[in-house]
């Protein structure tokens, strides 16, 4: 296997895609978000529980690739306890890592992503669930999609 | 058989190497790769012949619509129609079924007809008439596809039920871009012509594999891209029946289709000029010409029977890879050439971009058949679909290739 192959499916990925943490719906939400990527079909709902300002669950169900369905679930892993301010700040930490592959050494588990940037085709795999979950906790009421734009 | 080293020759796109390896394109469902002979028509049209078409009275105008119009004949002679004036040149196979779509069918259903189609088609021939269902109030029905894999293909058993008087109008594809499934399309038109509906073949599919003559099917309307058949992008066929042709209104309209324009209103030319508004697509109409030359001389009975072979042997060889679901005919049934494929614990764009590493082109996702994939319960496959030029030692590259992916994926 070639190294940006080894690159883009890191151990932790696809540990995260054959035990997804925070998989399925949440009774208890009050934001839910769909993100779809129609072309091609992958799927992610994030189900979240707002207390206040701070999330006090996530969850995310949905059907894709190993990179999208990872990312999703990694996602829930972190943003846990966060606010809608700190999701923001993280995601455009993550986002930084997906398109230039370079990770910050205090960030350790998101920049398992890191190899994505050599393939860009797939950086709205791993940006889908993000988007989602951005849009749940904005309120957003349309579903998100990661296709019509470069990220 | 033809001589698939000569074959392969002839196709300069495959000499390359992708990822460090030599390309193995699977991938023709999508497209076709083109002949030298091809390319050199686009070429010599474009160094030699180009000019506008029609409406010219010099040597170069002339000579490029001799070689359009005689580019309309071969391919009427491709499919066996009666009449060249019953070939129209469009975009492909979506925008022949859309010119039904807008023109006949909304003009010809009211509310309370059917459109009759099956739960296999492709987008480009299932929306179109969904929305002429809609324009008009009338319904859409589907011919169910049978089994858990599709793999008992259309249930002709349910065309007496389904075949009503409100039947207008029959559309369905002649070989799945799915599954593979090749369908009884002149059992299907003999039926629906029995109670006076029109049928329309979606030939994009087929028409580069297998031999197709519409009198024999016995269609009144048949699509197809010319760009799955060793032609050039940008230019498909719509073939109608000439009655049919010459009733239906235009889609477009502006220069090149009229007979008669005043200030108050303007009257239409006749099939085909009548649905070829503007400037044509002459180069490539020229080129799908030479794409009809190339199939011919090796013989589409030959093509369709080495897809079926190679068909055969991805049945034979991937049907054993652990946890491996193909959708389709059973291995041993009639297929096209191509085969669809899903894990439960690979999704289809990380097969994809591992085979990428070996050389392989394939497709994954729903193939625009998002219905059918509901139905089966699936979200993607990852499709192998073969041509002419594909070889058996490509299918084991192919199978070496899913090996090592299941092994990575699930250990
Ligand atoms: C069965 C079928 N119908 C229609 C189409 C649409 O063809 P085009 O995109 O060339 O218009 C395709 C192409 O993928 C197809 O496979």
């Amino acid at each position: 296997m070639s190294a940006d192959l080894s690159e883009l499916y890191q151990q932790v990925i696809l540990d995260h895609n054959r035990r997804p943490r925070n998989r399925g719906k949440l009774p208890t939400a009050n934001r839910v978000a769909h993100g779809n990527n129609p072309s091609c079909g992958d799927e992610c709902s994030v189900h979240l529980r707002l207390d206040g300002d701070r999330i006090a669950e996530i969850t995310f169900d949905g059907s894709g690739c190993a990179i999208s369905q990872a990312s999703a679930s990694l996602m829930t892993t972190q943003l846990k306890g966060k606010t809608a301010a700190e999701a923001q700040k993280l995601y455009d930490e993550f986002h930084h890592i997906v398109t230039t592959g370079e990770a910050p050494a205090e960030i350790s588990d998101l920049a398992a992503f890191a190899g994505v940037h050599t393939f860009p085709a797939r950086i709205k795999c791993a940006t889908l669930g993000w988007h989602a979950a951005l849009n749940a906790l904005k309120g957003d009421p349309l579903p998100a999609t990661t296709e019509t734009h470069k990220d | 058989m033809f001589d698939l080293a000569r074959t392969r020759a002839d196709f300069p796109i495959l000499h390359q190497q992708v990822n460090g390896k030599p390309l193995v394109y699977l991938d023709n469902g999508a497209t076709s790769q083109k002949p030298r002979c091809v390319i050199d028509a686009l070429v010599h049209y474009y160094e030699r012949d180009n000019s506008n078409v029609h409406r010219g009275l010099h040597a170069l105008s002339m000579r490029a619509t001799d070689a359009y119009e005689g580019a309309r004949a071969r391919v009427a002679k491709f499919i066996h129609a009666a009449d060249p004036a019953e070939i129209i040149f469009t975009r492909g196979t979506t925008e022949s079924i859309n010119i039904i779509a807008h023109g006949w069918a909304r003009a010809h259903l009211k509310a309370g007809d059917v459109i009759l189609t099956t739960e296999m088609e492709h987008h480009s021939n299932l929306v179109p008439w969904q929305q002429a269902a809609r324009a008009v109030g009338a319904t859409v029905r589907y011919i169910p596809v049978l089994g858990a894999d599709a793999e008992g293909g259309l249930d002709y058993a349910a065309l007496d039920t389904l075949l009503t008087p409100a039947v207008k109008l029959l559309a369905f594809t002649h070989i799945s871009n799915t599954l593979g499934t090749i369908n009884d399309a002149a059992r299907l038109c003999a039926r629906a012509r029995a109670i006076g509906a029109v049928t329309v073949i979606d030939a994009a599919q087929s028409i580069g594999h297998t031999r197709i003559d519409v009198e024999a099917l016995g269609c009144d309307f048949l699509a197809f891209s010319g760009h799955k058949m060793c032609g050039p992008t940008g230019i498909g066929v719509l073939y109608g029946r000439r009655d049919l042709l010459d009733q239906l209104a235009p889609d477009e309209t502006g220069g090149g289709m009229v007979v008669s324009v005043t200030y108050e209103g303007a009257t239409w030319k006749p099939s085909p000029e009548r649905h070829e508004a503007g400037t044509p697509n002459i180069a490539d109409a020229i080129a799908l010409g030479a794409a009809c030359d190339y199939l011919d001389e090796i013989g589409r009975d030959a093509i369709a029977a080495h897809d079926h072979h190679l068909a055969q042997i991805a049945m034979e060889k991937l049907s054993v890879i652990p946890g491996i679901r193909i959708i389709g005919p059973r291995a041993g049934q009639p297929r096209g050439g191509l085969v669809s494929f899903a894990f439960a614990e690979v999704h289809a764009h990380d097969i994809v971009t591992f085979a990428d590493e070996d050389g392989l082109a394939l497709r994954g996702g729903h193939h625009c058949n998002q219905p059918l994939m509901r139905k089966l319960g699936l979200t993607s496959t990852t499709r192998a679909s073969f041509y002419l030029y594909n070889t058996a030692a490509e299918i084991d590259v192919l199978v070496a290739s899913l090996h090592r992916i299941q092994k990575f994926f699930v250990g």
